[in-house]
């Protein structure tokens, strides 16, 4: 369990999903990816649970059921994201008018 | 980080292109070429990347190389003359410093600073393999020392940290949104927050860049349409020259061309008006933004541009005139000089608040305050529906006998009369009244000064009609379309 902060990078220690953070509750939260808790890197020898294979996509951000926690992909991999056990969601991309 | 992900993601795709010099880059290209220059960067013990150049392959290089070093980029205007560049190095040694300008090699010779072509930059650049080494940004380091135009006195570094940059990128654009034939027309100069936006948001999207190093409407025309452009920005003034370089077509004739955004300035309402005329196919966006909060803050989209221009309405129609509603995560208000909110419709001063908002210059400090907001500087109001109205800079403010007025709103009026082309009001000292009301206006067709006071007294109270006014040919301008209000006044009060 770690406190998070906006900016802090995480990788899974199960495939080469990398993350950022967005935004984060108050709190102790724990991200995993692929069933394992993500890091700062290291492997820990064990593989993507099958109940967490979905995969991450680079530049998806994903969020928690009411939004407190919002993570951005910066690495796709084949394990999938869960905060404190419950899967994160893909958010809506949004549509913005191009300023420059 | 933005680099590396767009490299893993797209990686094959052309980045950036400079047509003068025939030349390319990938996004896996740009990243390896930033990662060996961020070595030699590292090597030469710099503590600043200066890059004092036009457009070209190397300021992306620069920048990214720049993160990857963990330096702060610092782009230098190339139109300063030698000594303010001097004085502009002097603050910022010792640097690592590339230029192509012939002239500029002189800088050199100078204590602490590390010259490098743009050729031997970007030829050692390219002919490395790259830094493998994983290294991670910290969102409070340094990202870009931008200086100021400085248009009332010595330039001001403005700070930009990673966490306000990436802010501002998250919050505008989505990753990988561009469509493999996408490109961008970028004419703003790099050492101008929107060059530096620019960069930044099409590396994000996947977007590929064409680099137009120094702008005439004749070559941006040229290379939008040869260069099948499908996005681009310009400050006013260009798009007034553009507007004018087309007089007599009936279209543009850029059937690629999806999106035209602007800002960096006032907008006259005959020149967009006249620009939607030309490009009727294409998005328009009006972006405000200030260097010290990481470029735009608020937009007038495609949607509310055609409204506006279709509109009956007076209220709706004057939207074409707005900078337009805040973008996702900022948050506008517009307050007295106590520092207090003012209700809808009133004129104040712009305060802003945000995570791009950075609001802090090197040697003084942040300018945010405590609460999180941001005093811009500008003034302005927002209407009913939270649409933002630009009046200039709060320090134009005219006090004429205790009473406070807004040049733009007397500008907004004369601009209105059908024989006004531009104009410009200003406050010079008057013994009666402390400030006196003056303008210099640009004519297209006869007027005279009595006519146009009556026109101002037709919709100003009395005390807002200019005592005086001269006709020149042109108003002065700086090169990103600002009115040098301290040139006019100059001129005026010397009269």
């Amino acid at each position: 369990m770690t406190t998070l902060s906006a900016g802090k990078r995480l990788k899974s220690a199960v495939c080469s999903t990398e993350i950022m953070v967005i935004a984060a509750p108050d709190g102790d939260v724990e991200i995993t990816c692929g069933g394992s808790p993500m890091g700062d890197g290291a492997t820990n020898g064990g593989a993507v649970d099958p109940g967490h294979a979905e995969g991450t996509a680079i530049g998806k951000r994903y969020v928690n059921a009411d939004g407190s926690l919002e993570v951005l992909c910066v690495k796709a991999g084949e394990g999938s994201l869960a905060a404190d056990g419950d899967a994160l969601a893909v958010k809506d991309a949004k549509k913005l008018p191009k300023t420059d | 980080m933005l680099l590396e992900m767009a490299a893993d993601a797209f990686g094959d795709r052309v980045a950036f292109v400079d047509p003068v010099a025939d030349s390319s880059i990938t996004y896996a290209e740009l990243l390896a070429a930033a990662r060996t220059a961020a070595q030699a960067v590292h090597d030469s013990g710099a503590e600043r990347l200066a890059m004092l150049d036009v457009s070209n392959l190397a300021i992306p290089v620069g920048l990214f190389a720049a993160g990857w070093a963990d330096v702060p980029y610092v782009p230098l205007n190339y139109r300063l003359t030698e000594a303010e560049i001097d004085a502009l190095l002097e603050r910022i040694t010792p640097a690592y410093l590339v230029t192509d300008l012939t002239h500029m090699t002189a800088f050199g010779d100078r204590q602490g600073v590390a010259l490098t072509s743009r050729g031997d930059f970007l030829g050692m650049a390219r002919g490395g393999g790259g830094d493998e080494d994983y290294r991670s940004m910290d969102p409070e380091a340094v990202g870009v020392l931008l200086f100021t135009s400085g248009t009332t006195g010595a330039p001001k570094a403005a700070v930009l940290r990673h966490k306000h940059l990436v802010s501002y990128i998250f919050n505008s654009v989505e990753f990988g949104a561009a469509d493999e034939h996408d490109a961008a027309l970028v004419c703003v100069p790099p050492y101008h927050v929107a060059g530096i936006g620019a960069v930044l948001s099409s590396v994000y999207s996947g977007r590929r860049v064409v680099q137009l190093a120094n702008f005439s409407p004749e070559a941006w025309i040229e290379i939008a349409r040869t260069e099948k452009i499908t996005t681009a920005f310009v400050v006013p003034t260009m798009l007034a020259r553009i507007v004018h370089a087309l007089e007599g077509q009936e279209s543009a004739h850029m059937p690629h061309l999806q999106s035209l955004s602007y800002g960096g300035g006032k907008m006259p309402l005959a020149v967009i008006e006249r620009a939607m005329q030309l490009f009727s196919d294409t998005d328009f966006t009006n972006a405000y933004g200030l260097t010290e909060t990481s470029s735009t803050i608020t937009v007038l989209g495609p949607d509310e541009h055609r409204a506006a221009a279709g509109s009956e309405d007076e209220a709706v129609r004057r939207r074409l005139q707005s900078a337009g509603v805040p973008l996702p995560g900022i948050e506008i208000e517009v307050r007295n000089d106590e520092g207090k909110a003012l209700p809808t419709g009133e004129r104040g001063e712009i305060y802003v608040r945000g995570d791009q908002v950075s609001g802090e210059y090197e040697g003084r400090g942040s300018t945010v305050g405590a609460d999180g907001w941001f005093p811009t500087r500008d003034a302005g109001y927002l209407d009913e529906e939270g649409y933002l109205f630009l009046e200039g800079r709060a320090d134009d403010v005219i006090v004429r006998g205790g009473e406070n007025m807004s040049p733009g709103e007397i500008e907004d009026v004369l601009l209105e009369h059908g024989a006004v082309e531009d104009a410009a009001v200003v406050g010079v000292p008057s013994v009666e009244w402390g400030e006196a009301v003056v303008s210099a206006v640009v004519l297209k067709a006869t007027a005279t000064q009595t006519e146009l006071q009556d026109w101002v007294k037709q919709h100003l109270r009395s005390s807002r009609v200019p005592e005086r006014i001269e006709f020149w040919q042109e108003l002065p301008y700086n090169e990103t379309g600002k009115l040098l209000r301290r040139v006019v006044k100059e001129r005026l009060d010397s009269a």
